[in-house]
């Protein structure tokens, strides 16, 4: 029988103290308050005073409220019972179903040895022209979308889960909008997939404490599929803003001292233990994570699109509806474009390259200069790769982007003003119809 | 010393960082283990003492430990051992060899689970040299086993004060490294010396006659680099950038292509995906200056992200000790630091938790010496022997924002001697490597005479300036002879600043390649070309650009590489007037 204590020392924000023996650092606890019961993660230990942080929040509880310590760590279920369910952030079920208590596995476990990951390999296609031809999604990727409010990020992560080949989707949703959260579960409804995906739901009524552990509930879950069942899970997370700015306040509270701009020191590594979860395995499944970092004042500057962006395998950006062809990036491209078709890279570098020029034509023209015949064609390019590529509306297989890029590229412009080689040139460019 | 070992008792735990009570002497950053109720013994240091108290920094997670669980003080500063077998390893930042862990552990790493860093089964084939009766030093070489195709010297341990008589050495043989192989005395005492030494990590190596100034170009076979910016064996280098300006990939560049003996890859809090393609491409790429394969020539440690934050600040020095102890040898070692950075931001880490006064970004405030003291363990020394060895250090940073006014880029360009700032802009614009022309500098010699590379950064600079003016007063304002400065510095970018890495060919442009292109290249720079349209000369120039796009991917020295040259020879002949 586990001892209860009923002497709360200190109520800081969301942590409380009480003086206990024999509790072990990251144990969980019950508080039992008028409010009811939540539970609680052991943060600090000094002597024989230990902080907790309370996932249902402090408000309501007493200084002689109950604490009981469980003896363990958090846990989830890991079992395939999983697919179909919905849960809290503290991981109790969301929808009508019952609690799991399955083969019970630890959460925020250690990291996986680097010498037992592979290449990637599998390319994951989304039918997206600015993803699959200019930055390629890849198997085991962690890649997140950087964005601000109102951009319909949330669509874009559904419409790529719904698109790519996978086994398995785990949705993590921190500080969602109810609304977002109906949004996920019925698109999921919608197209079948909700049998073979499972979500961990936060919303942003919920109490701050459990947005912590939603990535982490996530991941397990994920692991558990990839290395028990060799599944391929694709994790979602959205929006890992609210998870940095969780950290925050817990940091605050918890008197440490901030870096920048009031997040604690660890971000890197906090960010970077939840990111580096996505792997792929030799001989077991794979996690790829695709992440929505909303950028406060649509500032990647500030420290949380920051730190994510050097943790992370490139980023999307989506700005004005469109995924930006300046500053998005998928670092494992390389691993995968050499083997899609000879001609990817060449047409990827090249109508990247042209349309950088065309946005200093466009500046150029913006201030009243007189266009050259050559700001003349990289403004007709230029319409064209909008309308092409970069809506977002435009759904079709890489080879098929490609062709259209040629296409494009022969409408605009001589061969020899491309920059391309010329043996690459004689194979690839459209003959003339008349030629 | 056969007493018991000092023991403490966890008095509270916040994060990584274990206060223990003690009662014994203990020593600043010396090794301790922390004992869980599982019966886990996690790794730890030593950070600061107060009263009865003192500070650990445990190097695994702190989940499960409890006030009141045991710690054992080991008495000893973290160390790395140095033997024969480094060589091709894949370490952990304390010195864990990855794939050992792997076998024992499964797919996910395991805390408390340490494994000796050398084989002790491996014979080596031991040959002595020295002469018994000979009278050694700190450093000096007893004898040598191959290592790959290195003779790996066995050396005096570099803890050995003073002059000491060798008096006893093994004969040729099959010996596994735990073997005592020679005995040496001081005229005190006599010492057993084996095959493997420990040395601690945080303790630079000086067992050398004396540091020298670097100046032997280190070719890396990228070109704005050795013709540019060009790096010293045993200087420094730092190449700062924000995120997806191509650090990484300039970083494996480096790695594969610099012509030097050995190269140490210390992938500090960097992403694990990065090291894989190290760990999985080195073992199947040739080495070209060598025959063998890369993997034969490298080390690496391999500290990234998600693995435990103090084990990232001890990889940087494991790594740098493993460099020394390979220069004592004669050799040229480049040790590749990526990133630097993260290393920072695992003593701020620390540093937080020990509640001291922060500086700059909370960043502590002898951040600067620190990094200094890193930088400072490079260079070019004169060994006991009378040989040379070198150590070239290249740290990459990741400066919050992309903001070089950071604390870590600071303290890094007070120390480096050559910097290469890698820009947004240009990686945007998919020019790559994206080292920008005009803010990175270098102290270093270039292997072209610096008259006439400043030629050329000369139409570099005259270049950006028009591209500003015609910013302002557009392109129909601008004077043919400035937009022909233009089109030449932008031709000389696209050309020889920019570089294929994925390329087979044009990856690698040996330090003979790059001056003939080099010399080629002034040709059109120095030229006077006499054009009536901008036009004309625009599509003049993409024309030529072509002509050299081909002529880089040519093998060097192979038919299609000639005849691309003459092809550009008709064309600049073409505009005599």
């Amino acid at each position: 029988m586990r001892k209860i204590y009923h002497r709360i020392i200190q109520i800081s924000g969301n942590v409380i103290t009480v003086e206990a023996d024999n509790v072990a650092n990251g144990e969980l606890a019950e508080v039992r308050s008028e409010r009811g019961l939540s539970l609680a993660q052991v943060i600090r230990l000094h002597g024989n005073r230990v902080s907790l942080q309370v996932f249902a929040g402090s408000r309501g509880i007493a200084t002689d409220s109950e604490v009981r310590f469980l003896g363990r760590p958090m846990r989830l279920s890991g079992s395939e019972a999983l697919l179909g369910r919905i849960f809290s952030g503290s991981g109790n079920p969301r929808d009508k179903g019952a609690p799991l208590s399955d083969n019970m596995i630890d959460i925020g476990g250690p990291s996986v040895n680097p010498a037992n990951r592979i290449i990637p390999r599998n390319m994951i296609r989304t039918g997206v022209p600015m993803i699959d031809v200019f930055n390629t999604l890849v198997e085991s990727q962690k890649l997140p979308i950087f964005s601000v409010a109102g951009e319909p990020y949330n669509e874009l992560l559904a419409r790529i889960a719904m698109q790519a080949e996978v086994d398995i989707i785990i949705l993590g949703g921190m500080g969602l909008k109810y609304d977002d959260y109906l949004f996920f579960r019925n698109t999921l409804d919608e197209h079948g997939a909700l049998s073979r995906a499972v979500m961990f739901v936060h919303t942003a009524s919920d109490p701050i404490v459990e947005c912590l552990l939603v990535p982490d509930l996530a991941l397990a879950a994920a692991e558990y599929f990839a290395t028990e069942h060799d599944k391929r899970v694709l994790v979602l997370l959205t929006d890992m803003t609210n998870f940095c700015d969780s950290l925050k306040e817990i940091a605050i509270t918890m008197e440490q001292i901030p870096s920048n701009r009031g997040y604690p020191g660890d971000l890197y590594s906090q960010l970077a233990a939840r990111y580096e979860k996505a792997v792929d395995f030799e001989d077991a499944g794979s996690i790829t994570i695709l992440a929505v970092t909303t950028m406060p004042g649509d500032d990647v500057t500030h420290p949380v699109p920051d730190n994510t962006g050097y943790i992370t395998e490139g980023q999307f950006y989506l700005v004005n509806g469109r995924i930006e062809p300046f500053g998005s990036l998928s670092r494992l491209k390389q691993q995968v474009n050499n083997r899609t078709r000879a001609d990817h890279r060449i047409v990827m570098d090249t109508m990247i390259r042209l349309y950088a020029e065309f946005k200093e034509t466009l500046e150029k023209q913006s201030m009243g200069f007189r266009m050259s015949e050559w700001d003349r064609k990289l403004l007709k390019y230029g319409a064209l790769f909008e309308a092409r590529m970069m809506d977002l509306s435009v759904n079709i297989p890489l080879e098929e982007a490609l062709d259209l890029g040629w296409k494009t590229l022969a409408e605009c412009f001589e061969p020899e003003e491309t920059g391309i080689n010329t043996q690459t040139l004689q194979e690839f460019w459209p003959k003339k119809e008349n030629a | 010393m056969n007493e018991l070992k000092p023991t403490g008792k966890v008095t509270g735990i916040n994060g990584n960082m274990v206060s223990v009570a003690f009662s014994q002497r203990v020593i600043q950053n010396e090794v301790a283990y922390v004992l869980t109720g599982d019966n886990e013994r996690l790794k730890s240091e030593l950070i600061r003492v107060r009263g009865h108290e003192a500070d650990l920094q445990v190097f695994e997670s702190t989940n499960g430990v409890k006030v009141g669980d045991l710690v054992e003080f080991s008495g000893e500063l973290l160390s790395v051992e140095l033997g024969p077998g480094l060589l091709t390893q894949v370490y952990d930042g304390l010195q864990n060899p990855l794939p050992e862990l792997a076998k024992q552990a499964g797919y996910f790493l395991k805390r408390g689970l340490y494994v000796y860093p050398l084989d002790r089964e491996r014979k080596w084939h031991f040959t002595p040299s020295a002469e018994i009766g000979a009278s050694l030093t700190a450093g000096c070489s007893v004898g040598s086993v191959p290592e790959g195709i290195f003779q790996h010297q066995i050396m005096l341990p570099f803890g050995w004060n003073g002059q000491w008589k060798l008096t006893w050495l093994i004969e040729e043989g099959e010996y596994n490294i735990d073997t005592v192989v020679a005995k040496a005395s001081n005229g005190e005492e006599e010492r057993e010396i084996s095959m493997v030494q420990t040395w601690p990590v945080k303790v630079p190596i000086s067992a050398y006659q004396e540091k020298m100034l670097p100046v032997e170009p280190l070719v890396t076979q990228t070109r704005i680099i050795d013709t540019f910016f060009p790096v010293a064996k045993g200087g420094t280098f730092c190449t700062p950038g924000p995120f997806g300006a191509g650090k990484t990939v300039l970083q494996h560049a480096l790695s594969q292509r610099s012509e030097v003996d050995i190269v140490i890859v210390a992938a500090c809090g960097e992403r694990a995906g990065e090291v894989v393609e190290i760990l999985r491409e080195f073992p199947r790429l040739d080495d070209p200056r060598t025959g063998r394969k890369l993997i034969d020539r490298t080390i690496i440690i391999c500290n990234t992200s998600s693995m435990p934050v103090a084990a990232r600040e001890a990889s940087i020095y494991t790594s740098v000790t493993i460099a020394e102890y390979y220069r004592q040898m004669g050799l040229h070692v480049l040790l590749l630091a990526d990133s630097t950075s993260r290393w920072a931001q695992a003593l701020r880490e620390v540093s937080g938790r020990l509640e001291e006064i922060p500086g700059e970004e909370a960043f502590p405030a002898y951040l600067e010496s620190l990094v200094a003291g890193f930088y400072e363990r490079a260079g070019l020394v004169q060994l006991p022997d009378g040989g040379s060895g070198s150590i070239t250090i290249c740290g990459a940073v990741s400066p919050a924002g992309g903001n070089f006014e950071e604390p870590v880029t600071q303290s890094t360009l007070k120390v480096v001697g050559s910097f290469l700032a890698l820009s947004r802009d240009r990686a945007n614009a998919r020019r790559y490597p994206a080292i920008h022309p005009l803010e990175s500098w270098s102290k270093y010699n270039s292997i072209i005479p610096e008259e006439q590379v400043g030629k050329a950064r000369r139409i570099l600079r005259s270049g950006n300036e028009v591209d500003q003016m015609m910013k302002v007063v557009g392109e129909e304002g601008t004077p043919i002879s400035d937009f022909i400065v233009y089109l030449k510095s932008e031709f000389l970018d696209a050309v020889y600043l920019q570089q294929n890495t994925f390329d087979a060919v044009d990856s690698g442009c040996g330090a003979d390649r790059q001056k003939q292109v080099f010399a080629k290249i002034l040709l059109v720079l120095e030229k006077n070309f006499h054009f009536n349209q901008k036009d004309e000369a625009r599509s003049y120039f993409q024309r030529l650009r072509q002509h050299f796009i081909d002529w880089n991917y040519a093998p060097w020295q192979s038919e299609e590489y000639k005849n691309c040259e003459q092809r550009i020879d008709q064309a600049l002949q073409k505009t005599h007037d």
